[in-house]
């Protein structure tokens, strides 16, 4: 019997360690079937963290999900006696199983299921039978490269630029006397709710290291670079392990496989500035300098890390690159759409039932991957808008749900594909109060102050107009992607949510009910049984009323934290 | 502005002494400056200049730059809440306002004991446990106001025994 601990960084928060160190220990004491212990990266069901996978003597899974440190004894007695009746409880239910069922995993094919700290792990499911192929077989750059233009891959970190492309620029980029190029990995995973690119590095960093190497060995690089956000520690340390154990397996170095390609590569850790995902800052970061975007051209495939031709491409689309050399470029190509070849993945969260991560042919519906997978809205609430691409990206509505997963046909909404971060918002999150929230995190300050004062009730007729105007001023006069890009979270809810900025600005009114300043809470007087648990929770006493008969709050009291929402089981305490 | 004691130095030579002649190495000497000290004196900057030839200017330019740089000491305990937009739907102005609540202090700022620090973050990756924090590398995730209230208050009583029986 085998059991593997989900330890990803959202295993972990869930409290995975624990429920680890409780089964070391009672394996500790006694082992006598000879259980094993291990671990492994996220499998994307973060919702059901933390997980214990217990495989059985024949090999079978069997999937224990929110696990506590106190069912590991339970797990513990199974495992040794064999009887797997003891955790029927925490077995996963048939619905939620799904959720992986569902899924075509490429970019995330061994998350959640190798161990990700060993190299060994790796190799036993497929690893590095690209880089040895390519190798053994002497395959040209041109030939790769061609692999990966028949598969039609396009980056995943954002642009969705065809990779076989840069490459060829990289590639015929003449260098200088020292001969040096570059490969660099753009880790920096800055827009809020995407956490793709840490999966992978958490679940399966040697895919990484491969894909990386293909590209090093198509561009001629002897030097590549993963630039890795300080926000993530634990897959700058389960990388660093995964490039010690590659190069001391000859899989990084000097003469790679008693080939005559050599290839080393380092981690740089980045120090928290969202503009150094953009990749030229990201190149000037990595220089130690402050992250300013260059002007392009020169690209960095001429002139880049230390003017240096270099190839820069995000976590994801490496992750792909090994699966494709061997399993061929027409494989990869035969998924998706026209223009949008092979699978994206997604990160879900916000207000779904199900949040995690989900990878799906291109092509698949938003409404797919939000419902089907995702499980839709929490708590029974009506789905409002599904926010793509982060801070440089757009709400999308209910009424566009059917659009494909597709650059194009994504960009047509008014968002766009970016990363692969979706929140899911429901009927109780305020489209203006997003709108100033994205614009807190690109900082514009005009706008700002327009949407505070809707925000508050006291915007003014024409503020819509004004807000839009801004909108394009800045994109018009934008010098890097960030500027063309940052408004577009505004102009998205504008476009498909006017009627909210309406409502507050005329009715003074927040029909999410979100708005502080808009709001007033009151006590359903029908719903409410007069437990007093909102009495006892209210921190300033605006809440009165005798034991079981129903509760009031006084307004002039209130000032609006919500605790007594939280606090009422029965659904009484209610914002108008 | 009060007039700090002077830094140990030598607790930086050795990363000095492995970095200072590497052509951009300034952002990962700051990184190692500030595990060393928990934040960047400016004495330690200082020194830095002098050590690598850079402008005092550029080193200051480079730490006010980047969010990771703190310029002043934080707390023992210092608090990252995310304010990313999963977090933000899933209600961390709340999670924010109990901490405010329950130890006084708002993003950037350091309890009087200097025990707690507050800083607002922007994703910490853990979307789908949203709302979540990080404190000093653990994570906690699917907070609610009082579930944030419990875990500051266990990490005071663990420091106050701590500190008795040291
Ligand atoms: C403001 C801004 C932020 C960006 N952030 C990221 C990021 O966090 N991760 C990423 O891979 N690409 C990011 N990009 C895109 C990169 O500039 C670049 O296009 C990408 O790393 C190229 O890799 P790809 O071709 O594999 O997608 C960002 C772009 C802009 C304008
Ligand atoms: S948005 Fe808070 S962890 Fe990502």
């Amino acid at each position: 019997m085998r059991l593997i601990v989900g330890e990803g960084s959202c295993g972990l928060a869930a409290g995975a360690g624990a429920v680890h160190t409780r089964l070391q220990e009672l394996l500790a004491e006694a082992n006598p079937t000879g259980v094993e212990l291990g671990i492994t990266g996220c499998n994307g069901m973060c919702f059901l963290e933390p997980i214990v996978d217990l495989y059985d003597d024949e090999g079978a899974l069997h999937r224990l999900v929110k696990v506590q440190a106190k069912d590991a004894d339970k797990i513990y007695q199974a495992a040794t006696t064999g009887d797997l009746s003891l955790v029927d409880g925490l077995r996963i239910s048939a619905e939620d199983a799904e959720f992986l069922d569902k899924q075509t995993r490429i970019a995330l094919r061994d998350c959640g299921i190798i161990d990700p700290e060993s190299i060994d792990d790796y190799l036993a499911h497929g690893g590095y039978q690209a880089i040895t192929k390519i190798l053994a077989e002497g395959m040209s750059q041109e030939n790769v490269i061609h692999e990966i233009d028949v598969a039609g891959l396009r980056g995943r970190g954002g642009a969705g630029f065809p990779t076989a492309f840069k490459w060829r620029a990289a590639r015929d980029a003449k260098a200088d006397e020292t001969g040096q190029k570059y490969l660099i990995c753009n880790a920096d995973e800055g827009d809020p709710g995407a956490f793709m690119d840490r999966a992978v590095i958490e679940g399966d960093p040697h895919s990484l290291i491969e894909g990386m190497l293909i590209g090093a060995y198509c561009i001629g690089a002897s030097e590549g670079i993963v630039y890795v956000r300080a926000e993530y520690p634990l897959a700058i340390i389960r990388l660093r392990k995964a490039i010690e154990d590659a190069t001391a397996r000859g899989y990084l170095g000097d003469n790679i496989l008693g080939s005559d390609f050599s290839c080393t590569l380092r981690i740089k850790a980045g120090a928290g500035a969202f503009v150094c995902g953009e990749e030229t800052a990201l190149i000037e970061s990595l220089e130690g300098k402050r992250g300013m975007p260059r002007l392009k051209p020169p690209f960095p495939a001429q002139a880049g890390y230390w003017l240096k031709p270099s190839n820069i491409n995000n976590v994801e689309t490496y992750a792909n690159v090994a699966w494709i050399i061997v399993n061929g470029g027409a494989a990869y190509a035969a998924m998706g759409t026209e223009n949008s070849r092979g699978t994206k993945v997604f990160a879900l969260s916000g207000k779904i039932r199900r949040g995690g991560l989900v990878e799906v042919p291109m092509g698949t519906t938003l409404r797919e991957v939000i419902f089907d997978i995702g499980g839709g809205i929490r708590n029974g609430k009506e789905f409002k808008a599904v926010q793509l691409g982060g801070p440089s990206g757009g709400c999308v509505p209910a009424s566009k749900l059917d659009t494909i997963i597709d650059y194009a046909e994504l960009s047509a909404t008014g968002a766009i594909m970016g990363s692969g971060g979706m929140v899911v918002m429901d009927e109780s999150t305020c489209m203006v109060g997003m709108a100033r929230f994205f614009l807190d995190f690109t900082a514009k300050e005009r706008m700002l102050e327009i949407l505070s004062r809707v925000v508050d009730g006291k915007g003014e007729e024409g503020d819509i107009e004004k807000l839009e105007e801004l909108c394009y001023a800045i994109k018009d006069g934008a010098l890097c992607g960030l500027g063309q890009t940052a408004p577009n979270p505004v102009l998205t809810t504008i476009r498909y949510f006017r009627d909210e900025f309406e409502a507050h600005i005329a009715e003074h009114r927040c029909p999410a009910g979100e708005c502080r300043e808009l709001i007033t809470y009151y006590i359903d007087q029908d719903k409410c049984v007069g437990c007093t648990a909102c009495a006892r929770q209210c921190p300033v006493q605006a809440i009165s009323g005798e034991r079981k008969s129903p509760h009031k709050i006084d307004p002039t009291l209130c000032i609006k934290c919500g605790n007594c929402k939280t606090a009422c089981r029965f659904g009484a305490v209610q914002v108008r | 502005m009060s007039k700090q004691k002077p830094s140990d130095l030598s607790l930086i030579e050795p990363v000095l002494d492995s970095y200072a002649e590497v052509p951009g190495s300034l952002i990962a000497i700051l990184q190692e400056t500030q595990a060393a000290y928990g934040y960047l004196p400016m004495d330690a900057m200082e020194y830095i200049a002098k050590r690598t030839g850079t402008p005092i200017a550029t080193i200051v330019g480079v730490a006010t730059f980047y969010a990771q740089f703190r310029l002043e000491p934080v707390g023992k305990y210092l608090i990252m809440l995310c304010q990313g937009t999963a977090c933000h739907v899933n209600g961390s102005e709340l999670i924010s306002a109990a901490i405010s609540d329950e130890l006084g202090i708002h993003d950037g700022e350091t309890t009087p004991d200097g025990l707690f620090s507050l800083e607002h973050v922007a994703c910490l990756g853990c979307c789908s446990l949203s709302p979540v924090m990080m404190i000093n590398g653990t994570t906690y995730s699917s907070l609610t106001p009082d579930k944030a209230k419990k875990v500051l208050r266990s990490l005071a009583a663990e420091s106050a025994e701590g500190g008795a029986s040291a």
